[in-house]
């Protein structure tokens, strides 16, 4: 079925059969951010913003894009010297190890900060509960969501 | 990756229609919400269907308002709508803050509270809560509307009265009163809860505890001297990857006392 809606800020009409999940659609289309890990919403490698809120893309029907809006990391920086607040605060905090993770929790976190932008330290770890990362020790990951909310305040 | 088998989408934009659909695609066709556990079983292949009637864009199907001094809580509203209302939090906070706690915010974010009373999977938190609380569940079909409390509703694991034209229309939450006092704890350690228990005081009465996620559909303990003792006797747990059927016997009896200390508090 023909879909309409906007991926990363640019308009998309695209041709999908209604049973592509929105994870095979979007790494088919070049955006290898959101990987596939537990395929079962479980994990949160996959998470990308849809109309804003995090969703599991592995779990989501690709036609939910239909009206809407999907955004991947891919869509955060222009360039190298362009990162988000997000991208750059877990840069500054080393909040990431072998990063299969990092898309997931970036996109997590900066859907957090644009529904929270002043989230506790317990609010935060409570968004973030639903999202896996074997080598941090989750520490510095939470401690860079707070400094780039800091940031993005300002 | 999974592939899911194809299927045709269908998209009403009434109930009505979606009634409609349903009489016509009989058993071929699922009602798709939030998806969070329908996807899940057709990405595992334990359930096909040739159809899926999306009833997401029914307008106002999501909607959250109080009538007649009950909560309405439309089909498609998600649990994050349900834990983000203002509605919600000031008159039945208990499942503002229960809703805070279903699975993870990606599956808050998707997942409705309907779907989730309609897939019928007993590890889940709201059940426990809606039965203490009293909720109903209203459908409808092409014999018109009606409406089941949720502990008749569910009918086992994975069975609900849901008919095979009907749909869920809305969750009907009657207003706790002021004296009312309500509470839903849980254990948990996976995705889903090993034991959830709510417990209800009205008026400063003998209060209502049901236990859920440990029996195929929530076990209600009422009128009796220790709640504890009979809860532990009341429930029928099996082994599965929360525990041992003892261990959750054991837990039930732990988190009804907690329960009802938080009652108390």
């Amino acid at each position: 079925m023909r879909v309409t809606g906007t991926i990363n800020g640019q308009a998309a009409t695209l041709e999908i059969e209604p049973s592509t999940l929105l994870l095979d659609l979007l790494r088919d289309l070049g955006y290898t951010g959101a990987k596939p890990s537990c395929e079962m919403e479980v994990c949160g490698a996959c998470t990308v913003q849809l109309d804003g809120l995090p969703v599991s893309a592995c779990t989501t029907l690709a036609i939910e894009l239909d009206g809407r809006t999907v955004e991947t990391v891919e869509g955060l920086a222009n360039a190298e010297t362009d990162l988000h607040p997000v991208q750059q605060a877990f840069l500054k905090e080393s909040a990431f190890q072998c990063g299969f993770c990092t898309p997931g929790m970036i996109m997590s976190a900066k859907a957090l900060l644009e529904a929270n932008p002043s989230p506790s330290r317990d609010e935060v770890v409570h968004w973030l509960e639903g999202s896996i990362c074997r080598c941090t020790g989750y520490e510095p990951i939470v401690d860079a969501v707070l400094e780039a909310a800091e940031v993005i305040r300002k | 990756m999974q592939i899911l088998s194809d299927f045709q989408l269908h998209r009403p934009t009434s109930v009505d229609e979606a009634v409609q659909l349903r009489r016509e695609l009989g058993d071929g066709a699922a009602l798709y919400a939030g998806g969070t556990e329908l996807l899940l079983a057709l990405k595992m292949g334990v359930l096909e269907y040739e159809h899926l009637i999306d009833v997401k864009r029914i307008p106002g199907l999501n909607a959250i308002g109080i009538k007649d001094n009950a909560l309405h809580i439309g089909a498609t509203a998600t649990h994050r709508d349900i834990e983000t209302n203002p509605l919600v939090s000031e008159h039945v906070p208990a499942l503002s803050q229960l809703e805070r706690h279903v699975a993870n915010v990606r599956v808050r974010a998707a997942g409705t509270l309907a779907g989730n009373l309609a897939f019928g999977e007993p590890h889940a938190d709201p059940a426990a809560l809606l039965v203490a609380l009293g909720a109903t569940i209203e459908l409808v079909g092409e014999d018109g509307r009606r409406s089941l409390p949720v502990e008749e509703f569910i009918v086992g694991a994975y069975e609900t009265e849901l008919g095979e034209s009907e749909l869920i229309e809305a969750v009907v939450v009657p207003l706790p009163q002021a004296e009312t006092r309500a509470t839903y704890l849980k254990f948990q350690v996976l995705e889903r809860p090993t034991v959830g228990v709510a417990a209800v005081a009205r008026n400063g009465g003998a209060p209502t505890v049901v236990v859920g996620a440990v029996d195929d559909k929530p076990v209600r303990i009422e009128g009796v001297d220790d709640y504890v003792e009979a809860a532990r006797e009341a429930v029928d747990p099996v082994d599965d990857l929360s525990g041992s059927a003892e261990y959750k016997r054991h837990l039930t009896g732990v988190m009804v006392k907690r329960a009802l200390e938080a009652l108390a508090a």
